[in-house]
């Protein structure tokens, strides 16, 4: 029995293990473990060298770690959350993403940017943020969001082995997701993945989402209503094979998405939905989204902004009445 | 239907009883009650009713004025109605 | 297969009543069909030889699909098909692929967007149910639509597998069923009521009867229906449909005539041309469709055709009936139970035999003054009997 932080640990642990260039740097992942715990035990593992403190500056560790990347190394770049990465946004879209193509390939980024993403544990407006969605934006960069122990155990092999910048997101309520966990085969970064099959409405999900859909998915079996959820796994490029796949099936969609729906990753998915299988739907394809406001702070008010299991059956049955 | 003796009370309500399985099929085989009501138990409705009287009328072979109508509200009622006006005939 | 009422999604070819290679005319009977309310023969509506046909007997489908091929004979000219079988039984076209929606003129920005209305004409369907209604050759024209503000879906197009078939009872209720909702949902009911002095009219009708065999007595309802089918001749708003936001008048005064099945249900199929037929004639007329209504026989063009529909609960004892209106018509007339009533008249006190008569109307086509003025000719109508 494990969980998914102790998974993202041991994949850590196995890549910096196997490649010397590999090393973790960011605020509080020495001594103090790292803000949720994942580097806990690795520097007394591999000493202060290969697992970095830095600086309270977003904009410079993750320069200095694509510097790093530029200049060989495979950087593992903790950003604390999301919310701080904006700080970090022009070296990230302007350096990272945009160098390999300005330079006609010459300069290569294979930097890894972990982050958390995500709200529910009441940490407000600035601090709550899920701006997956500004990544998925961006040509160049790869977005993976692991929802499952495999996935966060799995992931991690093949994003260092990439050549481009690979933003791994971490939603902040997964940390502490239990469960068993084989030997850790390395997974793709390529695909969807079918966590529940049925044949009635697909729903479509990623990150902290996933568990929401599944949850709905439960409750709408009991009325007879059999969902598909897909773990959609990697926001940037999106697998639309599976999602037009799914849809292709079932004629019914509803994506759940931490984000805003104003220019989210939901719309995205209804998007390309209704351009590769709009002859297929019965329905139009619903979003179930935070509410457009900052996040609130009172616990009341934050639960009734995020997307909860409810909403998404809500949803799913409007679909099936051809709805939104 | 080619008329039927309607001396006795028997006769007549046999005569009624087929009238009213010509009239509405659905009754055949049915337990039909002396003192059913045509309309309220029997679900008769008006034209119904005039293919009846028709039927009867026919059984009978008199004319049965309209007058008359308001007698013919149970089987019964009709039995005995065909069977008093064939002793007078 | 054509649509024989506006809550037919399916039929059923019960036996053909011709082959390939047979001459038919206008009118000819050529199929029986069975509908979920009854059996109904089908008429064919040109001249022509059957080339091939396409269902065999006892097989079920949709309304709109093809069911046999009809070659050569000159298409009947004019006399304009009533709304509900705007397909004749030979072959049609499929639903070509969706054609894209019709462009629009950008709103200037400060203008709030408009409240999303359908275009005059289109029936929404999802885009599945128009593929799938494509595929099985079923005109959405005949689809009544569960979805959002009546919008086709695809369970809307499938038709339920054949299998076990539910009985005659079932199916008659479901059929009514649909038709009620969609006009509940559709037509917006507006109702009128009044009184009308029937002792005039009954008066002389049983000195008419007296001298007359049983077989020959007309009954009260007749000449009810010859008022509303006089009226109608007068005030021609209520006697048609309303198809596409417009309303199209009536070929004719084709009455329907409610009538209820004994094992529950209500069918009510056309007396054609009914502002002409004499009172014996009407008479006659609604007999011979009660008895084929009951037993079977009744012809498809009975079923499409009535104009406006009369329903008279008079037997059944109520005194006022408000009813629901059939799409597409316009109107419905109910009467009620003819019964004494205490009346003043002439500053006198008494009491006559009189009916509640009621008129339920499509408030598209129609508004309540003309409804009174409607209703109130029916009543003229029915004080002066001798000249029904």
């Amino acid at each position: 029995m494990t969980t998914y932080r102790e998974a993202m640990r041991e994949a850590i642990r196995e890549a910096m293990r196997a490649d010397e260039r590999v090393f973790l740097m960011g605020e509080d992942v020495g001594p103090y473990g790292g803000s949720f715990g994942v580097s806990r035990g690795l520097l007394d593992e591999f000493g202060p060298e290969r697992i970095r403190d830095t600086p309270l500056s977003e904009s410079g560790f993750v320069g200095a770690g694509i510097g790093a990347a530029i200049a060989g190394m495979r950087p593992i770049v903790e950003v604390m959350t999301v919310n701080f990465s904006m700080l970090a946004l022009d070296q990230i879209v302007n350096s990272a993403a945009t160098l390999p193509h300005m330079s006609g390939g010459q300069i290569c980024v294979p930097i890894v940017i972990r982050m958390t993403t995500g709200a529910g544990r009441q940490l407000a407006a600035q601090h709550s943020h899920s701006l997956e969605v500004w990544y998925a934006h961006v040509p160049g960069l790869r977005v993976l969001t692991p929802a499952t122990l495999e996935d966060a155990r799995g992931m991690l092999g093949p994003a260092l082995a990439d050549p481009n910048p690979v933003i791994v997101f971490e939603h902040g309520s997964l940390y502490n997701l239990e469960g068993e966990l084989g030997a850790g085969a390395a997974v793709d970064i390529e695909c969807a993945r079918i966590r529940r099959r049925g044949r009635d409405v697909a729903l479509f999900a990623y990150g902290g989402t996933v568990g929401t859909a599944l949850d709905a998915a439960e409750r709408l079996a009991a009325d007879g209503i059999e969902a598909e959820v897909v773990d959609l796994r990697v926001l940037r490029p999106l697998d639309e094979e599976a999602i037009l796949g799914a849809v292709a099936r079932t004629h019914r969609a509803v994506v759940v998405d931490e984000g805003w729906r104003s220019g989210s990753v939901a719309a995205e998915v209804s998007a390309r939905i209704m351009e590769g299988a709009f002859y297929e739907l019965d329905a139009p394809v619903g979003r179930v989204c935070t509410a457009e406001v900052p996040m609130p702070y009172a616990k009341h008010l934050e639960d009734a902004a995020l997307p909860q299991a409810d909403d998404v059956v809500a949803a799913a049955r409007k679909a099936m009445a051809g709805d939104v | 239907m080619s008329p039927q003796p309607l001396a006795t009370i028997d006769d007549a309500r046999r005569a009624v009883l087929d009238a009213l399985v010509d009239v509405a099929p659905d009754l055949e085989g049915t337990d039909i009650p002396p003192e059913a009501e045509l309309q309220a138990d029997l679900g008769l409705d008006s034209m119904d009713f005039v293919n009846l009287v028709a039927a009867l009328s026919e059984q009978l072979e008199a004319d049965i004025p309209e007058r008359d109508y308001s007698l013919l509200d149970t089987v019964e009622a009709c039995a005995t109605y065909l069977r008093d006006r064939a002793e007078v005939r | 297969m054509p649509s024989l009422g506006a809550d037919m999604t399916a039929g059923k070819l019960v036996s053909w009543h011709v082959k390939p290679g047979d001459a038919v005319k206008r009118g000819d009977i050529v199929a029986t069909v069975d509908t979920s309310k009854a059996e109904i023969d089908i008429e064919i509506f040109e001249d022509g030889t059957i080339g091939e046909l396409l269902v065999g007997e006892g097989e079920r489908v949709p309304v709109g699909a093809v069911l046999a091929t009809v070659n050569g004979g000159p298409r009947p000219a004019a006399a304009r098909e009533p709304a509900a079988t705007r397909e004749p039984a030979a072959a049609r076209e499929p639903e070509p692929a969706p054609r894209p929606p019709p462009a629009h003129e950008p709103e200037p920005a400060h203008e709030p967007a408009a409240a999303r209305e359908p275009a005059a004409g289109r029936r929404p369907a999802s885009p599945l149910a128009r593929r799938t209604a494509a595929d099985l050759g079923v005109a959405l024209d005949h689809v009544t639509g569960s979805g959002p503000d009546g919008a086709i879906l695809v369970r809307d197009v499938r038709v339920p597998a054949a299998g076990a078939e539910p009985d005659r009872a079932t199916t008659m209720r479901l059929a009514i069923a649909a038709a009620m909702a969609r006009s509940k949902r559709e037509i917006p009911h507006y109702y009128l009521g009044t009184t009308i002095d029937l002792e005039p009219a009954l008066t002389w009708l049983a000195e008419r009867n007296a001298q007359r065999p049983v077989a020959e007595r007309i009954l009260p309802a007749v000449l009810m229906l010859k008022a509303v089918a006089l009226a109608c001749r007068q005030h021609p708003a209520f006697n048609g449909f309303w198809i596409d936001d417009a309303f199209e008048p009536g070929p004719g005064v084709h009455l329907g005539a409610a009538i209820s099945l004994r094992a529950g249900g209500v069918i009510a199929p056309a007396i054609h041309d009914a502002d002409r037929l004499d009172l014996d004639a009407l008479m006659a007329a609604l007999r011979d469709l009660v008895r084929r209504a009951r037993s079977g026989g009744l012809r498809s063009s009975e079923l499409t055709d009535p104009t406006l529909t009369v329903t008279n609960l008079g037997d059944g004892g109520v005194p006022t009936v408000h009813g629901v209106i059939y799409p597409p018509q316009v109107a419905l007339v109910g009467f009620g139970s003819i019964a004494e009533r205490p009346w003043a008249a002439g500053g006198m006190l008494g009491t006559r035999r009189a009916v509640e008569a009621t008129l339920a109307a499509d408030h598209r086509a129609t508004d309540g003054i003309s409804g009174a003025a409607f209703l109130n000719a029916i009543d003229r109508l029915l004080q002066t009997p001798e000249q029904l």
